[in-house]
């Protein structure tokens, strides 16, 4: 069980990084990101493309597909979601939902649907002993670097300017123009760190999920759940959220497991039902 | 200093201010006296930009005779426009020190509070620094509100009803501190529903109705006309 808890965790880790992500751009650009799992997808065929036709390692597409997609969703929000922002949200909804199928079928076109190999960096190969039982190395490194990162990015949330200005841009955007803060300088950025982090979430799949055009697409709507269940707009939340569903998700699986697909949305109609505004989330969300 | 001319507003097709002309001198405090959806508010985020996500507006706000109707909110309050909204807009994300230093000081305006003056002036502010803003009373948040434009050394403040939902004696403090800010050398447009209030700190008033400015009244009008006012406003 507790293996299964651990398991748990690892799933949930994706679930925070990405639910992360989609938080942040939910908050500061009111965008409900759709094509948020196409780049975790096209984050592991990066990683998988780097191996296959340049050489390189697992490392160095970990350090170079997540910024050369946020750099791609930065040129997305310039060209096409800033225009659209003004507009009915409903346009943004089509446009990223859109640009997930294309995205996803121009992938499906080069690679087919079927799982591409990536192997596990050498490095983390074997397994560690932890005391109660033992675990794949690999597994264990994902679970910490995530955990790493969500406090990394909590870190510059709460402890910096830049952090602050997210915040209240997130809370209450339009008052924080009217307080003289540039708020349209800061989406931009915003936005590509939320693709960044996807992009993230998506190497570190690589090597221990199948990777294959429809991964993001079967991890999003579970990640949506998440976001919901941790309060839209609030960074806490989502990942407590993230690590959370994980856990539920995994030991649901080994306890009831007619009920794994589904449990995470009972999850979900039980805290709405209980807090309406989601775990974390306050009513201000909702304006 | 700010001047209005023939602004008029919409939401969508419906019109909200009609032609709204309207001059603050320096060293003013003036208010917006109104019935509720007459267009103060409107009013108020027309002047600092905000409007624009909702609809049209044509006309021309002018401060210090520099035309900044095309001008986004973040720079508006850069050019010495400081805004209190009408649910006082503290976040709750940002603790109480967060909520004074968020916004950026304005340059050459008036002389910018150091957060020393601000604690000194607000003690209970020292004193919740580190809570979240809205874990303040509301006569606190309401302070918070007003420290928080001072600090950037605001010129003209637009405060949308300060007083609202407030104990009386707690109104009298917010009526200390618009003097306060008053005798600072800041100007206020004020919107407020309270006409006995407003003419205790105010000079001067407009009595907007259905998006017009229909009387411009001074305070001996106010007193003299108290009833009739409430009566129209429906208090």
């Amino acid at each position: 069980m507790l293996q299964q808890a651990f398991n748990g965790l690892v799933g949930g880790a994706f679930y925070a990084l990405l639910a992360l992500g989609l938080s942040v751009i939910f908050g500061m650009l009111g965008v409900v990101n759709l094509a948020h799992g196409a780049f975790y997808m096209l984050g592991a065929f990066g990683a998988f493309i780097a191996l296959d036709a340049f050489g390189l390692n697992f490392w160095i597409a970990l350090l170079l597909v997540p910024p050369l997609l946020g750099v791609a969703g930065i040129v997305l929000e310039r060209l096409f979601i800033r225009r659209l922002t003004p507009l009915d949200p409903l346009y943004n909804f089509l446009f990223t939902f859109g640009l997930a199928l294309i995205l996803q079928d121009l992938v499906k076109r080069e690679y087919g649907v079927s799982s591409q190999p990536y192997p596990r960096p050498q490095e983390l190969d074997g397994t560690v002993d932890l005391g109660l039982f033992t675990y794949p190395a690999y597994q264990v490194f994902v679970l910490a670097v995530s955990v790493l990162m969500c406090v990394a990015v909590w870190l510059v949330l709460t402890r910096t300017r830049v952090g602050m200005i997210v915040r209240a841009a997130t809370e209450r955007p339009e008052l924080t123009r009217g307080l003289g803060i540039d708020v349209g300088r800061w989406v931009t950025p915003v936005f590509g760190f939320g693709i960044a982090l996807a992009a993230f979430a998506g190497v570190l799949a690589a090597p221990m999920r199948a990777v294959n055009p429809l991964m993001g697409a079967d991890l999003i709507i579970t990640v949506f759940a998440v976001v919901v269940i941790g309060g839209l707009g609030s960074v806490f939340g989502s990942v407590a959220a993230g690590f959370a569903v994980g856990l539920v998700s995994a030991l649901g699986n080994l306890y009831v497991p007619a009920l794994s697909q589904i449990l995470v949305f009972i999850l979900m109609a039980v805290v709405l039902l209980w807090r309406p505004a989601g775990l974390f989330g306050r009513e201000e969300a909702f304006r | 200093m700010l001047r209005v001319d023939r602004l008029s507003a919409w939401y969508g097709e419906a019109q909200a201010l009609r032609e709204v002309s309207m001059r603050v001198d320096e060293g003013e405090i003036v208010t917006l006296v109104g019935r509720n959806g007459a267009g103060k508010t409107t009013l108020l985020r027309c002047l600092m930009g905000l409007h624009g996500t909702y609809g049209r507006t044509t006309g021309t706000v002018s401060l210090f005779d520099e035309d900044i109707s095309g001008l986004a909110p973040h720079r508006r309050a850069r050019h010495g426009l400081g805004f209190v909204p009408d649910d006082r807009g503290v976040y709750a994300t940002l603790s109480v020190e967060e909520n004074l230093l968020l916004p950026p000081v304005t340059k050459g305006g008036q002389e910018p509070w150091p957060l020393k003056r601000v604690y000194e002036t607000f003690p209970p502010l020292r004193e919740r620094r580190r809570f979240p803003g809205t874990k303040l009373s509301g006569g606190e948040q309401q302070m918070l509100a007003l420290a928080r434009v001072l600090r950037t050394g605001a010129r003209l403040l637009l405060c949308d009803e300060p007083t609202e939902g407030l104990s009386p004696l707690i109104v009298q403090q917010i009526g200390e501190i618009l003097r306060e800010v008053k005798a600072a050398g800041v100007t206020v447009l004020l919107v407020e529903q309270n006409v006995h209030f407003a003419a205790t700190v105010a000079d001067r008033h407009y009595l907007l109705a259905e998006g017009r400015i229909v009387e411009s009244l001074d305070n001996d009008q106010v007193r003299e006309r108290e009833h009739e006012l409430l009566e129209y406003l429906g208090i």
